[in-house]
């Protein structure tokens, strides 16, 4: 591979403070215990932040709780409307800010965050503001009521992205929220809170809490909360879903996955493997929807495979603040460690990995992107989440046993398809038990169109008409 | 008047388009009759029956699942005066063949209704469509044995899911006099599934069961099982539809709720090129 000079994004755009307090009831707290996130690439303490107390939870469920029945429940579907304008516009004039921000704190490359997580949080904020003065004509009677308080956790894979998904639709819909940022990944949500005061957004609508396992337990479990949002791994899928067993409070789940990307022998075979490395190196693997199986028609098996380690020779991993950078840091210690271990099982357990010959920076936490072949459906590797750069691949040989292959899983997030005719799309994605099916594309997310799970992907729809279900009393 | 000596019925369970009795042998009186006391082996017997049956009912078009939800109507219709006889109300009787020509209707629209195209940013045909959950778990109201039932499997099953039901516990004649309506009226066997017994000895093993995909638990009208059945429900991340928290009056608009909570919505993204 041939070098490239560095370029790498100014981080002096952004003003990070030494220490972040608790945004509630549109003030800042200072939270009772503290811990420190760090720079993914570097190891690089950058901040300290609260870790929310139970108590702390509560007096921002209170918060919330004040500001619906006194502020938001009762301010126009027109006027909520126009302060989530307000907020996407502030979003795109910081645009820069926020995606250097983002790439620090999570390790996703700048390209990355530029070009993709922010001007999505933008776009489902613009989305979500125009429906807020039309929910009688979604489809949910004339008049829809909003739930309440919404309790909403996410992950550390897009934090901001994610946040958008979570708070745009709530405040449209009428709700206000208290949401807990990943542990990992705080500074965003913490930034984005800041944008909420520059919006003049009426104090306690949106309030961020920031902890880890503990916090948001004493989030979702809180009585005062009516519904509850959460996105992350089938485990803590499942808790939630018992710890709100026997109560009344709304629950939507948008959990882990296995996808199958699916490639068939007419495919066009440099298109897919763009595809391929998109679906599974795409934010280092750390993607929920990520096409981690990959399913290749026996009889272009070896073009297919030689074109891919080709391809993945080109990658380049290093500095999530280089524009020319492919594959950033993974995000934490914890989620290098599994990732490690995973790959150590699909050695042992006799698949074959493979790697490109890669250089990877001294500190920080880094895997180089990976792909295991003769991987059976038996494999812990064709079974579980790795959520890291690591491509299973496994073959067929007809669209029937590609469809039973791809079904052969407890999950049923997204698919892939890959082929020239067009018949044969529309007869896969009849079949994979999946809430989103790509078609000669990968990993595409639009403000419009709905996106969650079958079975054990979880339930409920984020984005699109669908998006509003979640927060409307209906 | 007569002198003949009456013929009485068997009640027995309905699974897999067939009447049998309970793997167990039990039975349990009511209304001087002996009921099927269905067991753990039964709801494991129904739930793969329930499973067979989904690629045969929600692969039929939607013209046909509601020729046949017509067909039940129609076949309820001439059994009217038998429900009666059973001591259902002749308005409950009405209201329930009414329900299922109302929700026989749905069948090819509700993809219309609850589906959409989506406008992306992009150069994409993108579209939105429902599709069946797959085997749904049904706790049917104890207190509306035949209108409370129809209510509650008809909008399961017209989008393409196959149920199995736990039959009111106390009333259980109409649902197995509702299973030889179903068994007349070309539905195929499987898709809708009848066991009478003790809904607090196998609720829990249908809210267990990893080959369920989603639970109703209307008639779980006490709060402790309700808790633990959607408890069970979390293991493999089961749809659950609560019981209402006030009483359902099941004569009144049923609206598309109890069509929706079965339903997945599948998005597929395909390029515009030439």
């Amino acid at each position: 591979m041939f070098e490239y000079a560095p370029a790498p994004e100014s981080r002096s755009i952004v003003d990070i403070k030494p220490s972040y307090g608790l945004f509630v009831n549109g003030e800042w707290v200072d939270g009772e215990n503290r811990n420190k996130t760090v720079n993914p690439a570097t190891e690089e303490v950058l901040a300290e932040v609260a870790w929310a107390t139970e108590a702390e939870v509560d007096s921002a469920v209170g918060a919330a709780r004040t500001a619906y029945e006194k502020v938001w429940s009762r301010t126009s579907g027109r006027e909520r409307a126009k302060y989530l304008y307000r907020i996407a516009r502030i979003i795109q004039e910081r645009s820069r800010e926020l995606a250097v921000l983002e790439s620090i704190d999570n390790g996703k490359p700048i390209r990355e965050s530029r070009d993709v997580d922010v001007p999505l949080v933008a776009a489902h904020f613009f989305y979500y503001a125009g429906w807020a003065d039309k929910l009688g004509y979604a489809g949910f009677g004339p008049s829809p009521r909003p739930v309440g308080v919404a309790g909403q956790v996410i992950p550390w894979n897009f934090p901001l992205l994610m946040l958008a998904w979570k708070i745009a639709p709530a405040l449209a819909c009428g709700n206000t929220v208290v949401l807990k940022p990943a542990e990992t990944t705080p500074l965003t949500a913490l930034l984005f809170a800041e944008i909420c005061q520059e919006a003049d957004l009426p104090p306690g609508v949106v309030n961020i809490v920031t902890g880890a396992g503990d916090t948001g337990h004493a989030l979702v479990s809180h009585p005062g909360v009516d519904k509850v949002a959460f996105t992350g791994s089938t485990d803590v899928g499942r808790a939630i879903a018992r710890a709100v067993a026997g109560t009344r409070k709304k629950l939507t789940l948008e959990l882990g996955g296995k996808a199958a990307n699916i490639v068939f022998d007419d495919a066009p075979i440099d298109q897919a493997v763009e595809g391929i490395v998109n679906g599974i190196f795409f934010n280092q693997g750390h993607v929920c929807c990520a096409g981690s199986r990959l399913l290749v028609q026996e009889s272009v098996y070896d073009e297919v495979l030689a074109s891919l380690k080709r391809r993945m020779a080109l990658l380049r991993v290093g500095d999530p603040l280089d524009k020319n950078t492919d594959i950033g840091a993974i995000n934490s210690a914890a989620q290098l460690d599994r990732i490690r271990t995973l790959s150590e099982i699909g050695a042992s357990e006799g698949a074959t990995q493979w790697s490109p010959p890669c250089s990877l920076p001294d500190r920080g936490f880094w895997f180089a992107p990976t792909i295991f072949t003769g991987v059976t459906q038996a494999h812990r590797i064709a079974r579980e989440e790795i959520f890291g750069p690591v491509l299973s691949v496994l073959t067929f040989r007809t669209p029937a046993e590609a469809v039973e292959k791809a079904n052969n899983t407890p999950y049923g997030l997204s698919a892939g398809v890959w082929t020239d005719k067009g018949s044969r799309i529309l007869w896969m994605a009849d079949r994979l038990r999946a809430g989103v099916v790509w078609a000669n594309t990968f990993n595409k997310f639009d403000p419009t169109a709905p996106f969650g799970g079958y079975k054990e992907s979880g339930y409920g729809r984020e984005g699109g008409r669908h998006g509003l279900e979640a927060y409307l009393d209906v | 008047m007569s002198d003949r000596l009456a013929v009485r019925k068997t009640y027995k369970l309905y699974v897999g388009g067939k009447f049998p009795r309970s793997e167990s042998g039990r039975s349990y009186l009511v209304q001087d009759s002996n009921v099927a006391l269905a067991s753990r082996k039964d709801v494991r017997d129904a739930v793969v029956a329930a499973r067979a049956a989904v690629k045969g009912w929600s692969g039929a078009t939607a013209y046909n699942r509601g020729q046949i939800l017509y067909r039940i109507a129609e076949m309820l219709e001439g059994r009217r005066d038998q429900f009666i006889g059973l001591g259902e109300a002749p308005a409950d009787v009405d209201a329930a063949i009414d329900r299922w020509v109302w929700y026989a209707g749905w069948s090819d629209k509700i993809a219309q209704v609850y589906g959409n195209a989506n406008p992306v940013a992009g150069p994409y045909f993108n579209l939105s469509a429902p599709e069946p959950t797959g085997v749904v778990g049904v706790v049917a109201p104890p207190d509306s044995p035949l209108l409370g039932l129809v209510s509650v499997v008809a909008p399961a099953i017209v989008t393409g899911n196959t149920v199995v039901v736990l039959a009111s516990e106390g009333q259980p004649l109409p649902a197995v006099t509702l299973a030889e309506v179903l068994a007349t009226s070309d539905l195929p066997g499987g898709v809708v599934n009848i066991l009478t017994g003790r809904v607090e000895e196998t609720g829990p093993w249908l809210a267990a069961h990893m080959d369920v995909n989603a639970i109703d638990l209307t008639g779980a009208l006490e709060a402790e099982l309700a808790r633990s059945l959607e408890e069970a429900a979390a293991d493999n991340l089961k749809r659950v539809v609560r019981p209402s928290a006030t009483p359902i009056d099941w004569h009144a608009d049923p609206g598309l709720g109890r069509l929706t909570a079965f339903l997945e919505t599948k998005t597929v993204w395909h390029p515009k090129g030439v």
